[in-house]
């Protein structure tokens, strides 16, 4: 691949904070970002607030579900909608994500089908999708090691001389990992087009983000050679700029760059979690004020495209897929039990046939016993 | 037919499965101009190129994620692990991800990752450069564990392993790397599976199981102790995960006794598991306790005394002694459970 760095602010401006609408909804033009978002006219940002709404309502739902007992855990998304949706939309299709476990917004844009979100928190498989099927990774749960995954797929897109990207997100404490830092040498060394999209929710479950980093973790990156961007990440318009730049970058041969957005974990870590012992209700009160959703409203219906027949559609197609989410989780097909030594090997396997045997022996012999019960 | 060191064979055998199919990919530390430090993948780069042979920078678990990250893009990764003590770094990314991935995704990815990892003792190295961990991989699911004893096998399983769509640890005994061999370089027949344990010697007295490091020793002893009238059957298992129980099961119903040894510490250890799952299929077979000769559980000893800690032909042979209640170093203890 050959290509040259585009030329941009990243390197001088760890520490400035992109934003292209303000938390009052106020648009504020950008010298370097507006040039990005130029083809973003009043339809493209009502579709980017409906997605925002649908995956808002998602989250509602699934949280509902976990409550009424049809979930095990749900991880909430609340508070990051802008971020996921924003950086989601600018992908195309063949690149490749690699996310966490709470990016159901980025799913929702790769086109998921609803309740293969469901699949895992309700305990019927331990991924949802099949990742080739919408280019992204089922969710990882060991904090970090996406990101080394997403830097060897973007390796893989070197050597086939394609032109994607892979793009992994995570969080503020995953920064905390050997994994990720591990990931921004490769990532760097080998100039792999990959971006790490850091959501900077402020809380790793209890731990503030002060106990991550000291300085904008946006800062580190340069360190290891990679261009880094602080984004509001509750601006939409403003991380899918961003983000659309990074790939850009990647494409062009460019290499890896790393974007911080800043945003916030306005529910619990998950459903099991309960952010009243560690978290200040007034911390929540000054977030929901720079809420992702309510300033993208404000701008609509200053531009006149908030009437009532777009809200009345919007509600109504949030009301859609939340009632398609709950059908699919309902009526999710139980796994036999003989599956659970499904796919351990994709080559037979001597210990593992034996024990399958065994165990389907065993319990052919109830059946046997009821019916023998019965006669 | 040719004649060749057991480490360049396995160079021989990369070398075939990278002209073979242009998605085997090499990563590990030091592996490209300097052919690796035990020079195994001698002068790959050169002929493949640096996209083909990376040179990775230093971290094992990086090394590892990364790989699966080619695997999931459709690359077959061979890493190199440099040595034995080093591969723990990576263990999280083993364990969690090469591991998991294929089951995770209920068969969509596959991992067809092969991890070389020179192993073993007897080279007079510092800490970290002697263990044997693979009864940390044999006890983890999704995982094939192989190792190899010869510059045949070393040729033809490190192609098989790469072929597999399952990940693979290939545990090569680094203090056999010079031993030569004749090596047919000709196409692997269907019949040799790497899932196949090996006879070395047949015998009807003693069943001694063994791998990697050790088949010379166990072929060894077996060839002393014939001096004294014993027959011993050598087993070379090849396949740590899984065993392949039939043939040391067929060889048990026959011999009665088992002798298993590995340079690995012994609790918790391979020989366990052989001991318990022989002793489950051919109990009634029996004639005495299985016996383990093993080295201790102590942390890999310096150099000056690593000898004391792994087995060699003298305690094998005491081991065999026990298993036949011939005089050996327990006697007088039977019954005290020291001596079963």
């Amino acid at each position: 691949m050959s290509g040259t760095v585009l030329p941009g602010p990243l390197h001088e401006a760890a520490d400035e904070l992109v934003q292209l609408v303000d938390h009052h909804g106020v648009r504020h033009p950008h010298d370097h970002y507006d040039d990005l978002v130029a083809d973003v006219d009043g339809a493209a940002l009502q579709k980017l607030y409906e997605d925002m709404v649908v995956v808002r309502r998602i989250d509602a739902e699934a949280t509902a579900l976990q409550r009424q007992g049809e979930l095990a855990l749900w991880p909430p998304l609340l508070g990051q909608e802008a971020a996921q949706i924003g950086s989601g939309r600018a992908l195309r299709s063949d690149d490749f994500v690699f996310s966490s476990y709470r990016e159901n917004a980025v799913a929702y844009c790769r086109g998921v089908d609803l309740a293969d979100i469901l699949r895992v928190w309700r305990g019927n498989a331990s991924s949802g999708w099949d990742p080739y099927s919408i280019n992204m990774a089922t969710p990882q749960v060991i904090i970090g090691a996406q990101t080394l995954h997403a830097t060897g797929y973007a390796m893989g897109i070197i050597n086939d001389g394609a032109d994607s990207a892979a793009v992994t997100y995570f969080g503020d404490g995953a920064t905390s990992q050997g994994d990720v830092n591990e990931a921004m040498v490769f990532a760097a060394s080998y100039q792999a087009p990959v971006i790490f999209f850091c959501q900077n929710n402020h809380w790793a479950i209890s731990e503030p983000v002060g106990v991550q980093a000291h300085v904008p973790i946006a800062r580190r990156a340069p360190g290891f050679g990679i261009p880094s961007v602080r984004v509001d990440g509750n601006d939409v318009l403003a991380c899918l700029a961003v983000t659309r730049e990074a790939l850009a970058r990647a494409r062009s041969g460019g290499g890896p760059t790393f974007i911080e957005a800043v945003t916030y974990r306005m529910g619990p870590h998950t459903t099991a979690d309960d952010p009243t012992r560690y978290r200040d209700a007034n911390e929540l009160e000054d977030w929901s004020a720079r809420d992702p959703l309510a300033r993208l409203a404000t701008l609509l219906d200053s531009l006149g495209l908030l009437d009532a027949t777009y809200s009345d559609a919007v509600r109504a197609k949030a009301d859609a897929v939340a009632a398609e989410l709950r059908e699919g989780c309902l009526s999710m097909p139980e796994p036999a039990p003989s599956d659970v030594f499904r796919h351990v090997y994709s080559e037979p396997n001597s210990w593992l046939d034996r024990q399958q045997d065994h165990y389907e022996r065993y319990l052919a012999s109830f059946a046997q016993t009821s019916q023998e019960g019965s006669r | 037919m040719s004649t060749m060191t057991f480490g360049r064979a396995i160079n021989a055998g990369l070398r075939r499965a990278m002209d073979d199919d242009p998605k085997v990919i090499l990563m590990g530390e030091d592996i490209g101009k300097l052919g690796g430090v035990f020079r195994i993948t001698d002068g790959l780069q050169k002929d493949f190129g640096a996209h083909r042979v990376l040179d990775s920078p230093l971290a094992e678990a990086a090394i590892m994620g990364t790989a699966v990250g080619m695997a999931y893009r459709g690359y077959r990764p061979v890493v190199e692990i440099q040595f034995d003590g080093f591969i723990y770094p990576a263990f999280d990314q083993i364990v969690c991800q090469v591991a998991k991935l294929h089951y995770r995704t209920q068969g969509a990815v596959k991992m067809p990752i092969t991890i070389r990892v020179p192993f073993g003792g007897g080279i007079g190295s510092p800490e970290h450069h002697s263990e044997s961990p693979e009864a940390y991989f044999t006890h983890t699911s999704g995982l094939r564990v192989v190792s190899v004893s010869n510059p045949q096998d070393a040729y033809t399983m490190i192609q098989q392993a790469i072929a597999s769509d399952d990940p693979v640890l290939y545990f090569e005994p680094k203090r056999r790397y010079h031993v030569k061999g004749e090596v047919d370089e000709g196409a692997i027949p269907a019949s040799s599976d790497m899932g196949t344990a090996r006879v070395v010697a047949r015998g009807t007295d003693v069943t001694l199981v063994t791998y990697g490091p050790l088949v010379p020793t166990a072929r060894d002893a077996a060839i002393a102790a014939s001096d004294d009238g014993i027959s011993i059957e050598v087993i070379d298992l090849r396949s740590l995960a899984p065993i392949d129980f039939a043939t040391v099961e067929a060889s048990v119903r026959k011999t009665g006794r088992l002798v298993i040894t590995h340079e690995a510490a012994q609790s918790g250890g391979l020989g366990a598991e052989i001991a318990a799952s022989i002793t489950e299929r051919c109990f009634d077979y029996l004639e005495h306790a299985p016996v383990r000769v093993t080295g201790f559980d102590i942390p890999y000893p310096y150099s000056k005394l690593e000898f004391h800690h792994l087995p060699d032909l003298d305690r094998i042979l005491d081991g065999v002694d026990r298993v036949l209640r011939r005089q050996n170093s327990l006697s007088g203890l039977e019954g005290q459970g020291a001596a079963q």
